[in-house]
């Protein structure tokens, strides 16, 4: 038993509305970016539609995920390792942008500065690729709320699985919406595909992500990734993904995209599973045992044994106690009404779902009958064959049987729960039919009904104690600066120059730092156009032009500086000896300033 | 006799290039790593691609091999192993042909994708239109060299492996021999000073994907796992500053 740490995520999707607060957050916070206009590390698809890329659940024409061999072995479906390198020049399978859709902006500009002219101005589409005026034809939504349908859903590669029973007809048809985002797999095509190897799986919590120094472009993950979900940056020539906001997850704060949902229905937390199972369980042969199989790998956190070689493998304490309180083991294991989205691409994926029970309730509610008795609810679930049979596609690999039963569970506690809210007492009975206890299916319903941020997201905070050098936290040596006693690290270009010295995280100090290696000049109050900023300033000394310049000579009006500036911008003592444009002014305060030449004078 | 032009452009300019070459790469790899891609183009257009790419990179490749061979390999070792100077001359001419002709077919047809398809050109920088004028340069020259030398045997007969391949080894040998040079054909001369300054601008170039041939690939685990405390917070360790581990104590039999 190898035990390894997995930050995973449930969405309910009974609770979403498709308002795609989530999509645009995160548009937001990661791609908003030349290079990335077209890219949706969260995307909101309505169901049933095409999703973005178009059709890209049609692994027949876009070869991602695995597949198995003749000899019952995990191979990647695009292919093995030598057709993989042979097809590097122009890769075969790769979705165009018209898959996905061409970027564009608006002419703005136009709409103030036209001429006089008898129509009103309009701000024309222009490509973000091409920069020429273009046709809006598609989006990353296009197909929003059915819309183009029924003649754009007939692609809808999942629909085409259950066409023979499909009515599209708009009295008859169901509709749902499903955000995703990387599945974060345990077994990701998108990494076995990379031939560079940038592709990489975190042993600390199972988040995947691409080393962007080691990235060169191959686009063979694209093809790998069954789901889509990594995307090449047309501007950087790099392979970029959703990331799990891991900045966030570090600090044990929820995702961008879960922490603004508005429906409240995702959930964060760890699961423990086993690493040496995980190749077995992808490998079964019929592809409805892989939600089985999948759940097998999954470990039991309360398990004594369990703890103890998590223990072993180097997992905290905290974060096998977090693994106990997860959502998500509770809702995948306890509950068992979460799923995995197309588990047949044989990737364990880790962003679970719980079906929508929405379209189910609908149809009764409509027919007049009790949409809330469990009778009718049942009945209805064996009734309305075909938005069940879509699920199964969708998450059991046609397996009708566990999307019932997810369906039945969910239906139950809805007839439970209004008894109670109506002041009944509850009906043993219906948790009895759905094989759980009253108890159970209470726990069940606050945590889907109820539960609050820390409950929704249990997310223990990566151990910073092993990572005291980020720079934001400021706890390197103090003498540890360019130019410094403390054998600072600074490239031979300056500051910032060279291998692995402070890679900047925050772009706050990314601009900082290429402003201060591109400018040529130092702040200079006198001037009156330079600054300091404030955000950036750790409270240690005063630098130059963070007080406006005192009348010439600074040392006779400020006969007692503090300790701390001294140590930071050491004077000549003696305060005549300033230069002529006064102390805050000399370039060499700023760029070596503290260095000991200057404190020699002190 | 060599005349102070002879020694400044086939012993100097090689060397020169030669320094440009390998210390730009490792500037380039230390300094630049987040710049070394392929920066394909795929995305804005694949239907002249997906022909024109793998036409001129396996072409390439196999005139690379040929350069490898007809440059690297001593005549009197293929000499040695009984290989006449007929079917020496057959086989790299007629491979050598097939894969010119490969080679500039496909970048005939990638460069012509270049210019004409809008987002692509759009994001042709300068420094890669320098590079394909280069690139095509040397091509072109190369393949002059084939067809007008060796197919069409103007101007004489001139056996490069006798004078080209001789300079071209005591580079590497610090034997140096500029005359060989000075008495090529024109052809040879211009392709390979064409072909010095290409790889002196070459580590400044996309050029540089070359060297990411990935082909670790066949050998490496399928899935990658990398741990976050390799590195403590953001910085790399230093050498010297490794953390406290208790040691496992050797156990006493």
């Amino acid at each position: 038993m190898r035990v390894m740490a997995q930050m995973a995520m449930v969405m309910n999707l009974d609770k979403c509305i498709g308002c795609h607060t989530c999509s645009v957050t995160c548009k937001q916070a990661w791609t908003n970016r030349t290079g990335t206009e077209y890219v949706w590390f969260n995307n909101v698809e309505t169901r049933p539609g095409q999703g973005y890329p178009r059709t890209y659940e049609d692994q027949d024409k876009w070869q991602g995920g695995w597949t198995l061999t003749k000899r019952g072995r995990l191979q990647l479906k695009a292919g093995g390792r030598l057709k993989n390198l042979f097809t590097i020049f122009a890769s075969p399978k790769q979705p165009s942008l018209d898959e996905y859709y061409e970027p564009w902006t608006y002419d703005y500009e136009n709409l103030t500065d036209a001429p006089l002219q008898e129509h009103t101005p309009v701000a024309r589409p222009k490509s973000l690729i091409s920069g020429e005026d273009m046709q809006v034809r598609w989006s990353a939504n296009w197909d929003d709320d059915l819309g183009g349908s029924p003649e754009l859903t007939k692609a809808d590669p999942v629909l085409a699985k259950v066409s023979d029973k499909v009515r599209l007809e708009f009295e008859q048809t169901f509709m749902f919406y499903l955000p995703r985002i990387c599945e974060h797999c345990l077994n990701p095509s998108c990494a076995a595909s990379c031939p560079s190897g940038a592709i990489y799986k975190r042993s600390e919590d199972g988040i995947v992500l691409v080393d962007q120094d080691q990235c060169r472009g191959w686009r063979k993950c694209v093809t790998g990734c069954p789901y889509k979900k990594v995307y090449f940056n047309h501007k950087t020539g790099k392979a970029e993904k959703c990331t799990f906001c891991f900045p966030r997850i570090e600090v044990g704060l929820p995702t961008v995209c879960s922490e603004t949902c508005v429906g409240r229905l995702r959930y964060i937390g760890l699961v423990l599973y086993d690493a040496d199972r995980v190749l077995e369980a992808a490998s079964v042969t019929d592809e409805r045992e892989l939600l089985a199989s999948q759940r097998r790998v999954f470990l039991d956190p309360n398990d004594p044994e369990v703890q103890r070689e998590a223990e072993r493998a180097g997992i905290a304490r905290d974060w096998v106690e977090a693994a106990q309180r997860s959502p998500i083991w509770a809702l995948i294991n306890t509950y068992e009404v979460a799923l995995p989205l197309h588990p047949e691409y044989r990737t364990l994926p880790m962003v679970w779902y719980i079906p929508p029970l929405s379209p189910v309730v609908d149809v009764v509610g409509e027919t007049g009958e009790d949409s809330e008795d469990s009778g009718n609810l049942f009945a209805a679930i064996d009734a309305l064959r075909i938005p069940v049979e879509y699920l199964a596609e969708l998450f059991t690999a046609g397996d009708v049987e566990p999307v019932n039963a997810v369906l039945k569970r969910l239906a139950a506690m809805r007839s439970y729960m209004r008894d109670l809210n109506m002041g009944r007492p509850g009906n043993p009975a219906i948790p009895e039919a759905v094989g759980m206890d009253e108890a159970t299916m209470y726990e069940m319903y606050r945590l889907l009904a109820l539960a609050k941020y820390d409950e929704r997201y249990v997310i223990p905070a990566a151990h910073a104690e092993q990572a005291h050098g980020l720079e934001e936290l400021a706890t390197e040596c103090s003498l540890d600066y360019d130019g410094g006693p403390g054998m600072g690290g600074s490239g031979p270009f300056g500051e910032g120059s060279g291998n692995g010295y402070n890679d900047p995280i925050a772009v706050e100090n990314f601009h900082m730092l290429q402003q201060r290696q591109t400018t040529d000049t130092v702040a200079d109050p006198a001037t009156r156009k330079a600054r300091v900023n404030l955000l950036s300033w750790d409270g240690k000394g005063a630098p130059a032009g963070l007080f406006p310049p005192k009348a010439q000579d600074a040392g006779l009006q400020e006969p007692d500086p503090t300790p701390s500036e001294a140590l930071v911008q050491p004077r000549p003592a003696g305060g005549s000896a300033a230069g002529p444009a006064g102390a805050g002014t000399d370039p060499a305060d700023v760029s070596d300033g503290g260095g000991p030449v200057d404190g020699g004078t002190r | 006799m060599t005349t102070t032009t002879d020694t400044v452009l086939w012993v100097v300019v090689p060397y020169v290039c030669l320094a440009f070459f390998v210390l730009g790469h490792v500037w380039r790899y230390r300094y630049d790593k987040f710049g070394w891609t392929t920066r394909s183009s795929q995305l804005y257009e694949s239907r002249l691609l997906r022909w024109a790419s793998p036409m001129f990179h396996f072409g390439i490749l196999a005139v690379f091999l040929g350069h490898v061979m007809g440059l690297g390999i001593p005549k009197s070792w293929t000499e040695a192993v009984g290989m006449s100077a007929e079917l020496y001359h057959f086989l790299a001419v007629s491979i050598g042909a097939v894969a010119g002709v490969c080679t500039v077919l496909g970048l005939a047809l990638l460069i012509y994708r270049r210019r004409t398809v809008g987002p692509v050109f759009r994001a042709t920088t300068r420094m890669d239109k320098v590079m394909y004028l280069m690139l095509a340069v040397v091509i072109f020259l190369g393949m002059w060299n084939t067809i007008a030398g060796s197919i069409l045997n103007l101007g004489g007969h001139y056996d490069y492996r006798d004078g080209v391949s001789v300079w071209f080894r005591g580079i590497f040998r610090f034997d140096l021999h500029p005359e060989l040079m000075a008495d090529a054909p024109i052809g040879f001369q211009l392709h390979g000073m064409s072909a010095m300054l290409l790889f002196a601008v070459w580590p400044f170039t996309r050029l540089v994907h070359v060297f990411s041939a990935p082909v670790g690939y066949m050998w490496r685990p399928y899935v990658v796992y990398r741990s976050r405390s390799d590195r403590l917070g953001s910085r790399q360790g230093r050498p010297g500053w490794d953390r406290v581990e208790r040691q496992e104590p050797t156990r006493r039999r």
